[in-house]
């Protein structure tokens, strides 16, 4: 998936019409947010730190962006990187992010 | 300038705020822990860096996600938002960044006022002690975690007898992101 993910972030990078010659740089140029099938919408939001969020839901869902931002500051702040235990680029497992989360993702 | 100081106190006003007292004790508490257990100076240098080293690689998520700052172009922005947002938010101090050198590769952050050194005075026993070594960690990790490598060094320290706290950064190089490589069929 990160494949699929990678190639789609540069590939609309360097479509990019008005930054296409600074594809390759950080600040400048664009990223994807977003693609559409049938069936179903996945959202995307990288951070600057280099977390990328993934959202697959329903189609006919709206923007995400927002929400995926909240999901960054509020919850994945607070649970995991505040998380003593937790080491930066391991995979986690942690029952109060995943609850707070399940509860987020319900209410959109 | 204005354009980051702005942020800085909005970040500032959004971050649940501790008591600077408490804070500062408890630092200080900690340090004198770290000297009775190890016995050379330098030690606790170390230790009290890659305690900040720790800090900074979760403390850059929190400072991206409060401060909703947009990545930065070049080192010398990322400078200038580590004094303005990043130094405002945390420690609630407002650092000067001067000394940029040629290749605008290396700065000096420079403070009048530090909340981690309040009361403090070091003993003639601990003159080699790097009180602030802490936040050479932080800054280190925290840019380590957006792809920068620096090297983060006090150049000037108030509980030394100078006039100024200095924080010397100097950009060792910009990694790019690393991919985790598939084998393609």
């Amino acid at each position: 998936m990160f494949g699929l993910l990678f190639s789609l972030k540069s590939f609309t990078a360097k479509l990019d019409p008005i930054n296409g010659d600074n594809a390759g740089q950080a600040g400048k140029g664009c990223s994807f947010h977003s693609f559409k099938t049938n069936t179903y919408k996945l959202s995307y939001f990288e951070t600057a730190a280099g977390v990328k969020f993934v959202l697959v839901t329903d189609p006919r869902m709206g923007d995400l962006r927002e929400a995926l931002r909240n999901i960054y500051s509020n919850i994945y702040v607070e649970y995991v990187s505040k998380n003593p235990i937790y080491t930066p680029g391991q995979p986690f497992r942690c029952e109060l992010f995943e609850s707070t989360l399940d509860a987020y993702v319900k209410s959109l | 300038m204005k354009a980051a100081l702005r942020p800085g106190d909005a970040a500032f006003a959004n971050v649940e705020k501790v008591n600077a007292e408490l804070f500062t004790l408890t630092y200080g508490a900690v340090v004198r822990q770290l000297l009775t257990d190890h016995e050379d100076v330098d030690d606790v240098n170390k230790q009290l860096d890659s305690m900040g080293y720790n800090i900074g690689i979760r403390l850059i998520d929190e400072f991206l996600a409060k401060s909703n700052s947009a990545k930065c172009a070049d080192f010398r922005e990322t400078a200038d938002v580590i004094a303005k947002v990043g130094f405002k938010m945390f420690l609630g101090v407002s650092p000067t960044v001067a000394n940029w050198s040629p290749d605008g590769k290396e700065c000096s952050l420079l403070m009048d006022d530090n909340p981690l050194v309040d009361f403090v005075e070091l003993p003639d026993t601990c003159q080699g002690l790097s009180y602030c070594s802490i936040l050479c960690g932080v800054l280190r990790g925290a840019l380590e975690m957006i792809s920068m490598r620096t090297e983060v060094r006090i150049v000037k320290d108030m509980l030394k007898g100078d006039d100024v706290y200095e924080i010397r950064m100097r950009l060792i190089e910009t990694v790019p992101e690393e991919l985790p490589y598939k084998d393609d069929e």
